[in-house]
């Protein structure tokens, strides 16, 4: 056998480098189950923390249409959640524990839910550029080198495609109706434009590990190309719209056949990482709430099939 | 949406049948509405993941029949109204669901409660209204009968859990029944336009289904070894529109944008 | 805490009539009963099943990656199995 003097390391990148899935028994590095525990969970506390600026719509949206698509939304985001959690959970990771890193502040989710939603045309923004922003960095996620995270990332992506639809539909509506709802979806813009920017992370260059998880194939593209392509393709449907991005900055450049744009005001990025968002406290505590308050509810249903299990 | 009203079959009623039913169809109307609200209160909320979804989704099949109830009663109607019109633009004097669909969501055991009693009645009587010789009223039931049977399974097994769970999860329900027995019997005590629809033939009798919806009461309730109570003073009102207060702050919420930005699209 | 956590289920669901069973995720339930109606609720929102199969995940056994090569690799060898491996003549039909 020719490859008998590679270390298991070695087999296990050379696996990669031939887009060969890594599934749970497999051998593994144990950074690379660490980091990616920790990448899945993030993104399932996002999916569930993500859940809360638009939940806080549900009750108020304008008409039962836009009720029932919102409502089924928001339980969507609920499902990806849950489709994360089980894929870091074949990892060896509990759900509990990542619930409880979570409430207690120890596990990031993405800054982005840390922004209220204000107004109905919010809803549009967060559909369509937020979930635009979240599709680009998932979509290539579908054929990340772990398998389990790679099907769930797969069951996400058909259903996300609907929300950024109906996030652009509420837009649509918006800018074609009264000028009233035209001036809401501006102002709504103008605050959701920069927030989503930074969903794409800090500059590659203050990106100590995205090298790393380049290699592993659990990320494949980097946080600074991501971010171009989004403004490549959000500007026109702006324009589209009849909307205008809040930078100007934003000018189509020929030479590189992309637009440029302004800085991302970084202080505010790392200001909302680090908890002084404006929500960061209300959203954590909606979810330990939750949390604490379900505790009875799963003692009683865990309760109930033991004693259901001892009659039999 | 298939309860589309063609004129030619609204035609054959009379003008007074035309403006019982309208009233009748509104009621089931908003106490899907009313019920779907409370239960979307949740979202994001729930005690665990997989219940939240169990929730969303029996809110959604709420918001469903209550559209196809909503277009059918503007068609009854007549006067151009949309769905949204009816359900957004009323005064809670003329909301006519029962009082418990309204009740707020308090702990789960309240919530499981309310929904527990709305759907053992829910799914019995729409069993009876698919042979409404209204055929618009018999599609819709149709369809909606085989959404409540499973929202009548989810309900029941989670009474079930509570109740013959933990001494903390019994507690709370028994508190929780207790809260909420008193509005029960308004499901199921006609209104003057009920009784007259009832005569009619196009709707179901209450005395019919009060046997099985009282056997699977029983049923369920001796599963999961609560007691019945006995002899609650019943509080009705809310089909007539005399609410209690919790509707108002409902419809400040459920009515903010249609009455802050009138006769927008959305 | 293992107490605490409802059992982890593996979810098998048939997509339409005359298809296997085919697993697509897990979930957490209290029971079996609840197991199922959770699947429904998680997996089926857009009509992807007709049937649902759910197994607690402790109950599955699995091959171990390792034994791999001396379980697979066999296999390998045995092109006799496979239809293509012989040569027809191409005046007869249909075999």
């Amino acid at each position: 056998m020719e490859t008998a003097e590679l270390t298991q390391e070695e087999l296990f990148q050379q696996r990669i480098d031939a887009d060969q899935r890594i599934e749970p028994k497999d051998w593994m590095p144990e950074a690379y189950r660490k980091t990616l525990i920790r990448q899945i969970s993030q993104h399932a506390h996002s999916e569930i923390v993500g859940m809360l600026p638009e939940g806080n719509w549900i009750t108020r949206a304008p008409s039962l249409k836009r009720k029932s698509i919102l409502l089924a939304k928001v339980q969507d985001e609920a499902g990806h959640g849950l489709y994360l959690y089980s894929a870091a959970e074949t990892l060896g990771a509990s759900r509990d524990q990542m619930l409880a890193d979570l409430h207690a502040g120890k596990a990031k989710y993405s800054s982005i839910f840390n922004y209220p939603t204000l107004s109905w045309a919010d809803i549009g923004c967060v559909g369509w550029l937020v979930d635009g922003a979240a599709i680009l960095n998932q979509v290539p996620l579908c054929r990340t080198s772990y398998g389990p995270y790679a099907r769930a990332m797969v069951r996400v992506c058909k259903e996300e495609s609907f929300h950024q639809r109906q996030g652009f539909e509420i837009m649509q509506t918006l800018c074609e109706g009264a000028p009233e709802q035209k001036a809401m979806a501006q102002e709504a813009l103008n605050r959701w434009w920069w927030p989503t920017l930074m969903m794409f992370g800090p500059k590659d260059d203050e990106s100590p590990n995205t090298a790393r998880s380049m290699q592993w194939r659990i990320k494949r593209f980097t946080n600074d190309e991501l971010r171009q392509k989004f403004v490549d393709m959000m500007v026109p449907q702006a324009e589209f719209l009849g909307l205008t991005v809040p930078d100007a900055k934003a000018k189509w450049n020929e030479t590189k056949k992309g637009y440029d744009f302004g800085d991302v005001n970084w202080e505010e990025f790392w200001q909302v990482v680090n908890g002084n968002g404006l929500c960061n406290h209300d959203r954590l505590q909606a979810r330990v709430d939750a949390w604490e308050e379900g505790a009875w509810v799963r003692e009683a249903a865990l309760a109930h099939a033991k004693k259901r299990a001892a009659r039999v | 949406m298939q309860a589309t009203a063609d004129a030619s079959a609204l035609s054959t009623y009379s003008p007074e049948v035309r403006q019982l039913l309208f009233n009748y169809v509104l009621q089931l109307a908003d106490t899907s509405l009313l019920l779907g609200h409370r239960l979307s209160e949740w979202c994001g909320h729930g005690p665990i993941l997989e219940q939240d979804l169990a929730m969303a989704n029996i809110a959604l099949d709420l918001l469903g029949e209550t559209r196809s109830l909503y277009q059918y009663a503007a068609a009854l109607e007549g006067r151009h109204r949309s769905e949204d019109d009816l359900a957004f633009l009323r005064v809670a004097t003329d909301y006519r669901n029962p009082l418990l669909v309204e009740q707020p969501n308090g702990d789960f055991a309240h919530t499981v409660v309310r929904q527990f009693l709305f759907d053992n009645f829910h799914y019995h009587f729409l069993q009876q209204l698919q042979a409404s010789p209204d055929q618009h009223l018999a599609a819709i039931a149709e369809k909606s009968v085989k959404e409540a049977a499973y929202h009548l399974k989810w309900s029941a097994e989670w009474v079930v859990r509570l109740g013959d769970g933990t001494e903390e999860s019994r507690q709370r329900i028994e508190k929780a029944i207790s809260k909420l027995w008193r509005y029960a019997a308004e499901l199921m005590m006609p209104t003057p336009t009920e009784q007259a629809l009832q005569k009619l033939g196009l709707v179901p009798d209450y005395i019919a289904l009060q046997p099985s919806v009282d056997a699977y009461l029983a049923q369920v309730f001796a599963e999961a070894t609560l007691l019945i109570p006995q002899n609650v003073p019943p509080q009705l009102g809310g089909k007539q529109g005399r609410h209690s207060e919790h509707l108002g702050y409902i419809l400040a919420e459920l009515q903010y944008m249609q009455r802050t930005y009138p006769g927008m699209k959305w | 805490m293992d107490q605490k956590e409802w059992p982890l289920w593996e979810v098998f669901i048939r997509s339409k009539q005359g298809l296997d069973h085919k697993h697509v995720g897990s979930l957490h339930a209290a029971d079996a009963a609840m197991a199922i109606q959770n699947a429904r609720d998680v997996y089926t929102r857009r009509m992807e099943g007709v049937s649902i199969w759910v197994v607690e995940s402790r109950h599955i056994h699995a091959s171990n990656p390792d034994d791999a090569a001396a379980f697979f690799d066999p296999a390998n060898d045995k092109v006799y199995r496979h239809p293509t491996f012989y040569e027809v003549p191409d005046s007869i039909k249909h075999m």
